[in-house]
């Protein structure tokens, strides 16, 4: 596009971070091979250049790793919690200090803008070790009996669209309340967890309390699967968090999941619009729409329908695609070859289900993995792209006539984690979100976390909750048998 | 007096308790309850597939108006189970007595346990929200509230032994919250469970909020945790083999799994039989701008 | 008081009534404070470097009503400040002149005499300035003397208090007496005083109320009260005159005024205008910053860019 007013290009620096050609598991406090040799190579998706070598964790590394674990946690257990809250304040620390360091890396590793590492994902991370840590020396208080005991050893599997930030939600609570991990991070994303170990080396971490394994689906398998894991916790599809809620059927595995979404975003003609259409933005193009959370399907009203359109398309076309290290950057790349041709099946099954497709004039770059911003028109309940997680920068429209239709259309799915509401009318809202089945509702917002805040899915989009107070409870026992609580 | 001794009793046709109503199974099947001593107490309806399919459409559409209640009202009828229940304690000593191998006073320290547990539950109605739920000082211009909501239809596989203090120990926690509950009675004692349901008819506990079901237990339980409009379950009553599988046929909605663990049911329960079948909902509002940057509002 | 529909367009019907200009302005979408704030603060990390900020430096300059609204203007100072727009940088005559001075009525002719030639417009606040309370007929004479004295644009204050009681009926009046009085060469701003107003639903009532009543500008504030031109109040501005616009086919100028100082937060207003409003406002005739001391961070800016070196205020002019 050539306007008066071109942005000239603002890369944020590359020499802020020094990623090494290859990068070990960390185990008991050591960066090592796998126990096989494997390694696997991790590239930067907006440009398919190798970023490192990596090795990559079999079913004999996390054996080691959770033995690893089971060591440290005698020892970290028994640690004051005064003095555990001192370790992860360190991390919360370091984190901050290497804030734009981890920040780059991310981007590259990831394909996110900058802009979002650097304002949102890092500021996150930082945040959530800060409130975990102050919370390991009062446990008593949470409400979970006067004296909660960790569980033990955590298999913690995290996927690639907020690789440090989902860390931050399994690490930073497992370890306030004494439990220690081992840690898999998703295939593509494995490098800030790698930096990650080296944070925790400089804090000080004891040796074990806390493995990185990179790794594909057969470790977190292993890892889920293993017998002296006490708790399991997982972030990623509802696919493989159904088969983990089968592998630990019948144990004592404590077991929370955060899975899919098609998060509805309610837009009534009585709605701020302007905000309504910022909100719209960020509820689906965030991360490239790569989002558990993302509000994939608009829901507006129709009578303002084309009003809305309007000022949503046009909004479109200011949206910057891009070189992801550009601070002016909006839209990244998508995470992974794979990941893009799931997303470019699903679009191209809308249109063949005869929805309607759009998307601002928006050059691609020739490298590296990109899928335009992109609006489907016509869409129903019954369209494929209404009902099935797509997971990228796509935004399925439709449309309602009343609030009861709104809300029967939101919760018309087999997922359950967000949900957006834009109106002016206070009761309104309040009635809405009362009626919605997801575990977080923004009213005239979205996409927005806090540390404090528990988040997590009804229905098929997972159980349990990470953040605030209700984080505690999957990483803690009952103080006594439940009869004397 | 002779005459007395000469009258014959009436026995108690048992039934099930779905959406509020007493049908027989609609298999028309029964099986033989005995005693501890294998005397035969009754015919109990040996429920079908058909019969937990029904109760999941009872306790479906019973969820909206049971989880909208305001939980004052659940509260009121949830103490309203506790004073029916006192008034046909007799009639429950003698079932938990015949079931339970238990002498009457045993027994009646059972049901008066059970009694007390409906009174405690009711009272947790309108305390849970204020216990588990709360404000959230995220750090921005929002006010973000986190409230418990009840998971849905919940399937209670009720503990084999304490056919009735254990059963309501089970049932209460997961109606008290707004849930509705199909319950699978103790396979050998169903009839306190089945008698529960004419005490809970007779409570203004709205028709299809406790649906009870006697039969096999593992006939009955397994359609239910494979049910995809069911949305958790409680394995109490479930042994290891069986707890597995359904645990493994759960996962196919994901539902919310509470395993079997021992409990005392005598001692006074904690929170988690309720917590394992709440959500939490976390709703944000805008509220001002932190700063001074001209107007707030 | 007869009321002439001034622009003859899709929402003359709007102002038929008093009753119907009410309606319409309470039908006005409402504003999110938390999202407006948000999308501007946004928008106001953009990283503009290089040939971009060289651009936008020099769009910036060319964009300043240098403003003098002093109780102890003369016209010493009044000249001083019009010499300045000319020539703001006396050692680089490629610096781009400043679109207007903005001056009191009795100083108008004063001014114009300083950048007579020059293509610098002169602009006149009336009707009252600041406060606005005055009777009509004093607002109005206010703006014939500025007219007669040459002002190219007159730059009126609304009456906040009949906004406020919710007389927006008078408020519109008041706008197209002003313009009436006018005639038809000079150009019309009408400063809101979004302070005063408080709200922003307010601020997009204000702001379509002018337009309706037939401004060519709309503007934030007098700079005399605490609270002037803000990303925020300024973003709901351009999206008024945006839609505005869409509507009716009829382009408004835009002038946040007031507490805008240095080049940096003035870029962060020209982003706003540039993917809000769009580039065809990219041009004095249709934004403007009311400042003062933001000209000399401009041309400090500017004489950083072509020398690599960061200047000083030595080596700006002092008026």
């Amino acid at each position: 596009m050539a306007s008066v007013f071109e942005y000239a290009p603002a890369p944020e620096s590359r020499s802020v971070v020094d990623i090494a050609p290859s990068y070990g598991l960390f185990i008991d406090g050591e960066f090592t091979d796998a126990a096989d040799g494997r390694v696997f190579k991790s590239i930067s998706p907006s440009t398919e250049e190798v970023l490192s070598e990596v090795a990559q964790a079999g079913e004999a590394d996390v054996d080691r790793a959770v033995k690893a674990a089971r060591k440290a946690f005698e020892k970290w257990s028994a640690l004051p919690g005064s003095e555990r809250a001192k370790y992860l304040f360190r991390i919360a620390r370091i984190i901050q200090e290497r804030s734009r360091e981890l920040a780059v890396l991310e981007t590259l590793d990831n394909g996110k803008p900058i802009k979002e590492t650097r304002d949102a994902d890092l500021p996150l991370v930082a945040a959530h070790f800060f409130y975990y840590a102050g919370w390991a020396d009062k446990l008593e208080h949470a409400g979970f009996g006067a004296s909660p005991r960790p569980l033990g050893v955590a298999g913690q599997v995290i996927p690639w669209n907020f690789p440090l930030l989902m860390l931050a939600w399994k690490i930073a609570p497992a370890l306030a309340t004494g439990n220690t991990v081992v840690l898999k991070p998703a295939e593509t994303t494995p490098l800030s967890a790698l930096f990650f170990a080296d944070i925790c080396r400089q804090a000080g971490l004891p040796k074990g309390v806390v493995n990185i394994l990179p790794g594909y689906g057969d470790a977190g398998a292993a890892l889920v699967g293993h017998e002296d894991v006490n708790k399991v916790a997982f972030t990623g599809s509802t696919a493989v968090g159904k088969e983990i809620a089968r592998t630990v059927a019948g144990t004592r595995k404590k077991l929370t999941l955060e899975l899919g979404g098609k998060g509805a975003n309610i837009v009534f003609d009585d709605a701020p619009i302007d905000q309504a259409v910022e909100g719209i933005v960020t509820g689906i193009f965030f991360n490239q729409g790569q989002v558990c959370c993302a509000g994939s399907r608009l829901l507006v009203q129709e009578s303002i329908r084309d009003e809305l359109l309007d000022s949503l398309k046009r909004r479109l076309s200011t949206l910057r695609l891009g070189d992801p290290l550009d601070k002016n950057t909006d839209i990244g790349a998508i995470n992974s070859a794979e990941q893009l041709a799931r997303i470019t099946a699903l679009t191209e099954q809308g249109e063949a289900e005869g929805a309607e497709r759009w998307s601002p004039a928006c050059e691609l770059p020739s490298s590296g993995y990109w899928f335009a911003p992109t609006l489907f028109t016509n869409v129903t309940q019954a369209h494929t792209i209404a009902r099935d997680e797509i997971f990228g920068p796509v935004l399925s429209v439709l449309t309602f006539r009343t609030p009861d239709e709104a809300v029967a259309k939101a919760n018309n799915s087999q997922y359950g984690l967000s949900a957006g509401i834009w109106t002016e009318k206070g009761s309104r809202i309040l009635a809405v979100a009362n009626k919605l089945r997801a575990g977080v509702v923004w009213s005239n917002t979205f996409n927005k976390f806090d540390p404090t805040s528990p988040f997590g899915g009804y229905k098929e989009s997972g159980f349990g909750r990470e953040g605030g107070r209700h984080g505690l409870e999957a990483y803690l026992a009952p103080s006594s048998p439940e009869g004397e609580r | 007096m002779s005459t007395v001794d000469a009258r014959l009793s009436v026995f108690k046709t048992y039934k099930l308790y779905v959406g509020g109503k007493f049908p027989r199974s609609e298999s028309g099947r029964v099986y033989e309850v005995t005693d501890s001593k294998s005397k035969w107490l009754a015919n109990a309806p040996l429920a079908s597939r058909k019969d937990a399919r029904d109760a999941v459409v009872a306790a479906r559409k019973a969820f909206g108006p049971w989880s909208g209640a305001t939980a004052y009202n659940r509260g009121q009828i949830l103490y309203r189970v506790a004073e029916m229940l006192e008034g046909r304690k007799e009639q429950f000593v003698r079932e938990v007595a015949e079931a339970e191998g238990l002498s009457k006073s045993k027994a009646a320290a059972q049901v008066d346990a059970a009694i007390d547990r409906w009174v405690w539950y009711a009272g947790w109605t309108d305390k849970i929200a204020q216990v588990v739920g709360g404000g959230n000082p995220v750090a921005g211009p929002f006010f973000n509230l986190s409230t418990p909501e009840p998971t849905g239809v919940v399937t209670v596989i009720a503990p084999q032994e304490s056919s009735f203090l254990g059963l309501v120990s089970v049932v209460a926690p997961v109606i008290a919250t707004g849930n509705t509950a199909i319950v699978v009675a103790s396979e050998k004692s169903p009839l306190p469970a089945l008698s529960l349901g004419e005490v809970l008819a007779t409570s203004d506990l709205p028709g299809g909020v406790v649906n009870v079901l006697s039969g096999r237990t593992a006939e009955i339980a397994t359609p239910l945790a494979a049910h995809q409009d069911v949305n958790a379950i409680d394995l109490a009553g479930a042994d290891d083999v069986l707890a597995k599988e359904l645990e493994i046929a759960a996962a196919d909605n994901l539902k919310r799994v509470l395993r079997p663990q021992p409990v005392d049911y005598a001692e006074t329960p904690g929170i988690e039989r309720m917590t394992a079948f709440l959500e939490t909902k976390t709703v944000w509002h805008p509220t001002g701008s932190l700063g001074a940057s001209g107007s707030s509002y | 008081m007869p009321t002439t529909a001034p622009a003859a367009h899709a929402l003359g019907d709007v102002t038929a009534s008093d009753s119907t200009l009410r309606r319409f302005l309470h039908g006005l979408p409402g504003v999110d404070a938390v999202g407006l704030e948000a999308r501007a603060a946004s928008l106001g990390t953009r990283s503009i470097k290089t040939t971009a900020k060289a651009y936008a430096i020099d769009l910036a300059i060319s964009m300043v009503d240098l403003t003098t609204l002093e109780g102890a203007d003369t016209p010493g100072k009044v000249r001083a400040l019009g010499v300045k727009a000319v020539h703001p940088d006396p050692t680089d005559r490629t610096t781009p002149t400043t679109a207007a001075v903005c001056v009191y009525p009795d100083m108008v002719a004063a001014a114009k005499e300083a950048v007579a030639g020059s293509g610098v417009k002169v602009a006149s606040v009336a009707t009252a300035f600041p406060a606005g309370r005055a009777a009509l007929d004093v607002k109005l004479a206010d703006v014939r003397d500025a007219v007669s004295a040459g002002a190219d644009e007159v730059d009126m204050v609304i009456d906040r208090g009949a906004f406020l009681a919710g007389n927006y009926m008078k408020v519109y009046d008041e706008i197209v007496a002003v313009r009436e009085a006018l005639g038809s060469s000079a150009r019309l701003k009408v400063i809101f005083e979004t302070g005063e107003l408080s709200t922003y639903d307010n601020i997009r009532r204000a702001s379509w109320l002018g337009m309706l009543a037939g401004a060519d500008f709309i503007k934030t504030s007098t700079g005399k009260v605490a609270v002037n031109a803000t990303p925020a109040n300024t973003l709901l501005m351009l999206e008024a005159v945006r839609d505005f616009r869409a509507q009716t086919g009829v382009q408004v100028g835009v002038k946040p005024a007031g507490g805008i100082r240095t080049s940096k937060d003035a870029i962060k207003f020209l982003v706003l205008v540039n993917e809000t409003a769009g580039e065809d406002w990219l041009d004095n005739h249709w934004f403007r910053f009311g400042a003062s001391s933001l000209l000399n961070d401009l041309l400090m800016q500017r004489q950083k860019l072509a020398t690599g070196r960061y200047s000083g205020p030595d080596y700006v002019t002092v008026d």
